[in-house]
């Protein structure tokens, strides 16, 4: 059973901003869900899947890439060719 | 290169594109001159890519998808960004932050999804192909509610670079249009290595469409006959079957025990890739500018709490649930456990059969608006999650009606055997051709 203060924890986690109004209807939906995710109890089967996987990796020289223009084009806020954020402290 | 223009200006009347392109160029090439659409969650340097969400309003991206560099060095017209669930998180493109599309075969009718404003083109008309992502069916649900074909290529088969992420492990790019041999000509253009996409493979399609399926060994998995499917749907995807029975293939009856929790393993695993994909969504560097007077967790979620909606803000609310403490062990490592399962299904049958038949939904197109709650939604996925979850290739392709809407099948292959895939369907396209 999820309750309205898991889903509330769980919207702060995420950075959902979440408001009373969503906190009833989120809950509800999520109970319907995480009940229906409960018949993955049912799976046998190893833990561990190991696969035949290797790291691509590529030599470490600088190649052509997107130029300061185009990368700050989309920023919301910008100061002195950086991209402005809020504060973090 | 010659650099001509053509005049693009449809009248869309089911809001299937979010962008026209009124007067794209085009070059020479395979695909000169063919106006193409692009599903909005595929990066188009210049125009502007939402993938149908507030947050990305006004966003245009400074680059190409590979698969759209490839196109348009192949000639093709960019002739617009299509409409389509929110992030990709839907089957039925409701949940687009700038209104559905309608389905041109009954405009009371959901077109599918996600990929729903490119079906709607090429079901309309509009455009001859169109490029559409599939994570979980989204590319075959609408092709088989708007009478279309769609193929999900093999996972690493068409590099992924510039597709903007929702769940890596799961999504491809591939092509839709009104017949297989469009189909196949546009995978041709897009398939092959990308050192940018670390997860594609060298495996170029250079294929031509053959109709001769002698032989050829189908798997008909009960499951995809059993509880929850329309047995009028049922009994039309049997009856294109027997058909391809008649064309010399030969249909051995089995089963994918794994279908049991595949769904729920889909979810889970989406969902927690989602909830990380998306955090890069911070008002910072693209989209609407988050305050940055304020701090960063109440600007970061004033921004997010408008910027997406509800569908989108649920699956990344699940996932971040999927992966937390405590949680982690009882879904997100039970659903890999789940998944591994389902490759072992599939990996199973296909040392048996050559290709797998069955619906590729369970029920024709549904009224909008009929699916008000997210599980019931969810459960529409049901045939068409495995093959994303083992990474097979699948294609569906118009095989009759019911209530006069058309109905799917779906034909699924070995992993890079997407030829034979293509092959399978164009014989019966060719069978049933008037």
């Amino acid at each position: 059973m999820v309750t309205e203060k898991d889903v509330e924890h769980i919207g702060e986690l995420a950075d959902i901003g979440i408001d009373s109004v969503d906190l009833a209807t989120f809950t509800g939906q999520f109970n319907a869900i995480v009940e229906y995710f409960d018949v993955l109890d049912r799976v046998q089967g190893e833990g561990a899947v190991t696969r035949d996987l290797y790291n691509v990796l590529r030599e470490d020289v600088v190649e052509p890439s997107l130029s300061q223009d185009d990368a700050l084009r989309n920023a919301g806020a910008q100061e002195d060719g950086f991209i402005k954020a809020p504060r973090v402290m | 290169m010659a650099v001509h223009t053509i005049s693009f200006e449809p009248e869309d009347r089911y809001n299937a594109f979010l962008k026209v392109c009124a007067k794209p160029t085009h070059g020479e090439g395979k695909l000169a001159g063919i106006a193409i659409a692009v599903k909005d969650n595929i990066s188009t340097q210049g125009i502007e890519t939402t993938c149908a969400s507030k947050i990305l309003k006004g966003y245009v991206p400074p680059y190409d998808a590979h698969a759209v560099g490839l196109i348009k060095n192949a000639g093709a017209a960019i002739a617009g960004k299509t409409n389509m669930d929110e992030f990709g998180m839907g089957t039925s493109t409701e949940n687009s932050a700038f209104g559905p599309t309608l389905n041109p075969c009954d405009t009371s009718r959901v077109p599918g999804g996600s990929s729903g404003g490119s079906a709607a083109a090429v079901a309309a008309g509009m455009v001859r192909m169109a490029l559409g992502t599939d994570t979980g069916g989204s590319i075959r649900c609408p092709a088989a509610f708007c009478g279309i074909v769609g193929l999900k290529p093999t996972y690493g088969r068409v590099s992924r670079y510039g597709l903007i992420a929702y769940a890596n492990s799961l999504e491809t790019i591939g092509p839709m249009a009104n017949n297989v041999t469009d189909v196949s000509l546009l995978m041709s253009v897009i398939a092959g290595h990308d050192r940018k996409d670390t997860t594609s493979h060298d495996k170029p399609f250079n294929h031509t469409p053959s109709a001769d399926i002698k032989g050829l060994r189908i798997g008909i998995p009960g499951e995809y006959f059993g509880k929850g499917v329309d047995p009028e749907v049922a009994v039309v995807v049997r009856r294109a079957i027997a058909r391809l029975e008649e064309l010399g293939a030969v249909t051995v009856p089995c089963s994918i025990p794994s279908m049991e929790y595949a769904l729920a393993a889909y979810y889970v695993i989406c969902t927690s890739e989602a909830s990380s994909n998306l955090a890069r969504f911070d008002g910072v560097r693209y989209g609407p500018a988050a305050d940055t007077r304020k701090s960063w967790h109440a600007a970061y979620q004033d921004i997010r709490k408008q910027g997406f909606g509800p569908e989108v803000r649920r699956r990344i609310m699940l996932g971040t649930f999927a992966l937390s403490s405590g949680y982690y062990g009882k879904y997100y490592a039970k659903a890999q456990v789940a998944r591994e399962n389902v490759r072992k299904d599939f990996a199973r049958l296909f040392s048996e059969v050559d290709v797998l038949c069955g619906p590729t939904m369970p029920t024709i197109a549904f009224k909008l608006g009929e699916k008000s709650d997210p599980l019931s939604m969810y459960l529409s996925d049901i045939l068409t999650v495995p093959v994303n979850l083992a990474g097979i290739p699948a294609i569906s392709l118009p095989c009759g009606k019911v209530q006069g809407m058309p109905v799917g099948l779906q034909i699924m292959g070995r992993p890079f055997e997407d030829e034979r895939v293509i092959d399978a369907a164009y014989a019966y396209e060719q069978a049933v051709k008037p």
